[in-house]
Parts: structure tokens; sequence; C-alpha cells
């Protein structure tokens, strides 16, 4: 256990870089996804084959491959970013696909008659999601969506295996490859990190939960 | 732009066909309405007068012919569709109100976002149809909250909000217990009296006879009988009217 107290200061900048990749790409992930369910449940039969195409893609391939792609693809068309950038992209990518489908499952949860009238009172297809669908739907889309967020959370150890550098993962690996320190301890501050993040997002997420029931 | 004169129908269907998969729905169906007439389609279950009302405003698609409201042709989904369904009031057998706003904004809500009006004049504008249709100290409540036929009056009241050119009912009183059907039809009877064009799919006779001006009754997708109610109901022409009267009045 000594190298977790000797190296604390890595292991809390480890924790930093995992807690800025997972708010960007989680905040990125929840506008594409909820705009990625919006064309799902579109009157336009394009939107609809699109929204359809993107969650087929992004759902199906492995995360390893997507950020392959986001790490090697991207920069040989000579589009050039850090890491950071693209590790952070290709995540929430992958992780709207998710959150379409939770998202598209409360939609669906709410009556149809609901749709109705806010279409016959004359509100567009945008305004009819806003500010009628997605409210109701929120109840029902948190619990789903809190799963996704927390699988992303650890996914981001894969962007880190990638190079995004500095993460939870990478000190973990920097530690007991190259510093040849015990492994067990080294993971156990890793799992420690992970858990410091995902315990207080889940209790977060219960806490909205119990907030949008009672505004019913 | 056509000049639309008084005597445009408000509404036109002419030659509308309609499938559920196999199943023809609506057959060959053409029917005007003159502004100000009061129509209540008759006939039993599964005969398509839901289904009637439900495409002229658009919420069913139909497969052939052409429907049109104050002259102007349904248009396909998009941004004139939604204009014209702001001139078109629904009311729906479930009351459909918006479960998470209260009473007024249900009532406040198409006109402010729609018609673009302040909140202070919307809100003005929406208490008043709420004191007509008796249910102003209810304002503050959500739809929950309130009895079916209270449901129904604020949903009349959301309805009528946009200023429509026509009311379109369907069933609107079938969900409802039997002692909160009158303090629904009332305002119905009120807004009949007042002029409105309005279609009403319902199996209240008491109402067909009292407010309507001309009565549908329909039977396998297609209009059977067209007449005014004291023809239809003294002395129907079709057999198969007859056998629905026999059923429906015996009891």
């Amino acid at each position: 256990m000594q190298v977790l107290i000797d190296n604390y200061h890595l292991y809390l900048r480890g924790l930093g870089t995992t807690l800025q990749i997972c708010l960007y790409a989680g905040l990125l992930t929840l506008v594409v996804g909820t705009f990625i369910a919006g064309c799902r449940v579109a009157p336009l039969t394009p939107l609809r084959a699109f929204g359809t195409a993107w969650v087929t893609v992004f759902r199906n391939c492995p995360l390893a491959v997507v950020l392959f792609f986001m790490a090697f693809g991207i920069p040989a068309l000579g589009i050039n970013a850090s890491y950071f950038v693209f590790g952070t992209i290709g995540l929430a990518l992958y992780t709207s696909a998710f959150v379409c489908e939770a998202i598209r499952s409360g939609i669906n949860a709410v009556s149809p008659g609901q749709a109705e009238a806010a279409r016959s009172v004359g509100l567009g297809f945008g305004q009819t999601l806003r500010l009628v669908i997605l409210p109701q739907a929120v109840r029902s889309i948190i619990p789903p969506l809190g799963s996704v967020m927390i699988a992303m959370i650890k996914n981001s150890a894969i962007a880190g295996a990638f190079g995004i550098g500095g993460d939870l993962y990478a000190v973990g690996i920097r530690q007991s490859s190259a510093q040849g320190e015990e492994i067990i301890p080294v993971l156990l501050g890793v799992a420690l990190g992970y858990l410091i993040i995902t315990i207080p997002a889940g209790l977060l997420l219960g806490y909205v939960e119990r907030k949008v029931a009672i505004a019913r | 732009m056509t000049e639309v004169s008084t005597d445009t129908p408000m509404i036109r269907v002419s030659a509308v066909d309609k499938y559920f998969g196999s199943l023809h729905v609506l057959k060959d169906i053409n029917l005007e309405i003159p502004r100000g007439q009061v129509v209540v389609v008759l006939g039993p279950s599964g005969s398509g007068k839901s289904t009637l009302c439900r495409v002229l405003n658009r919420l069913e698609t139909i497969d052939s012919g052409a429907v049109a409201v104050d002259g102007v042709p349904l248009p396909e989904e998009g941004r004139a569709l939604a204009e014209l369904r702001a001139d078109v009031g629904m009311v729906f057998q479930q009351f459909n109100l918006f479960a998470h706003k209260s009473i007024i904004d249900n009532v406040t809500l198409g006109p402010i976002k729609v018609r673009k009006l302040g909140k202070d004049e919307a809100r003005e504008e929406g208490m008043r149809l709420l004191r007509r249709v008796g249910i102003a100290d209810q304002a503050e409540k959500y739809p929950a909250q309130l009895s079916g036929g209270q449901q129904q009056r604020a949903a009349i009241a959301r309805a009528l909000a946009m200023r429509p050119k026509v009311m379109l009912f369907d069933e609107p009183t079938s969900a409802l217990d039997p002692e909160m059907v009158n303090e629904v039809l009332e305002v119905m009877a009120g807004l009949a009296d007042e002029g409105m064009t309005m279609l009403v799919v319902s199996h209240e006779m008491g109402f067909a006879r009292r407010a309507a001006h001309r009565v549908l009754f329909m039977a396998d997708g297609e209009v059977v009988e067209d007449s005014s109610p004291e023809t239809f109901f003294d002395s129907p022409g079709s057999e198969r009217a007859k056998d629905f009267l026999g059923k429906i009045l015996t009891h």
C-alpha cells in the first residue's frame, strides 16, 4: 500500500483527468443522444433512418474500434487535435447510441394522446417534444440513463488505454509496468479512483430521480 | 391564393379512402360542413366515425381523396400543418390534458407558444375561458386532481383558447362517469348556440336531438344516413340505422 501513499498526487491528478474526460464526454453525449432520439421519433423518414443508422453503428461497434478510428483514422484524414479531444469525442459518440435508446424508451412511455393533444393545439414537432413529451419522459429516463453514464465513466479507461495520458488508467499502467510496482495495490488505487467518481454519480442520479418524481 | 368566400364550406371531404392494413375503415367519404353547422356523427363502434374525426386535422393520414379546412387543403407534416391545426380545436375521449402542467398552463401553452401571446394576456384570456366552463377555481391544480368532467371541460377551454374556426369532438363523454356527462354536454351546447362549427362523434342521443343541425350515421366505413336529427330519430331510412337505434334506445 506504500505505493499509493507515496504517489497519491499521481492518483489525484489521474482522478482529475478522468473526471474531465467524463464531464466533457457526458455533456456532449447527452446533447448528441437527445438529438438522435429526436430524430428516431421524428415524423420525417430520412431523419428516422439517420437516427436508426447512428444507433446501429455506434451501439454495435466495440468502443475500442471507435476509439481506434478516432486515434488513427481521423488524424489520417488530416484533422489534428490532441487525443484528449478525439478520445473524449469518441467516447461521447459511442455512448450517445445508448443515451438515445434510454431517452427513446422514456418517450415511448408517455401516452401517445399527449403528443396528439400537443399537435392539435398547433405545436410543431420540436415544441411537442421539448414542452410536452420530454418533461414527462424524464422520470422513466433517469434510471437507464444512470446506468449508461456510469458505464461511460468506466469506459473512459479504454479511452485512457489509447493514450490520453495522465488519467487513472494511465497512472495504473505506468506505475505497474514502467515502474515495476506491485500490481495489486496499484490496481486497488485505480479502482478506488473510479469508485470515487461512480458512487457519488449514482447517488446524485438517485436524488434527481426522487426530485422529478415529486415534480410529477 | 384563392379568395375565401363565406360560402366556402368549413370542412370539405372529397372521396376519402383509408385503410388500416387490409381493413377498409373509410370508404369513399364525401362530406361538406358549412360554417356554423353542428354535425353529430353516430354509428356502432368500428364504423370509422372516430377515424373520420381524426382525419380532419390529419392525426390520421388518408390513402386517397382530399380534405380541406376553410378552403385550404390539409398540408403535409410540417409548419403549415401545425398552423392549420391551431385553427382546428380537438377534444379527445381521454381528455389528454398535459399531465405535467397546471390547468391554466394547459390552457395558455398554445396561445403563448403558437399564437405568441404575452403571458399575462394569455392568462387573462385563459381564466375567462375557465370561468366560462365553470372551473376557474381549479386553475392552479394538476389534471390528475380533477374529476373527469372537470378535465374534459378544461380540455374544451384549452381548445377554445386557440380561437379555432371549427371544433372536433371525438367521443367527448364516453370516458366519463354518468353524472359528469351533462356538465360537459352543456358546455358543448353553449358553443353550438354561439354558432361554432362543430363535428361531434358521440353516443349522446339527447345532445344530438337538442343541439345538432345534422346527423351522420356511419357503419362499416360508410356514411349510411345524412339527415336532420328529427328525420334520423323518427324515421330513419336504412335498416342499419333502425337496427342501431333499436339497440341503443331500448334500454
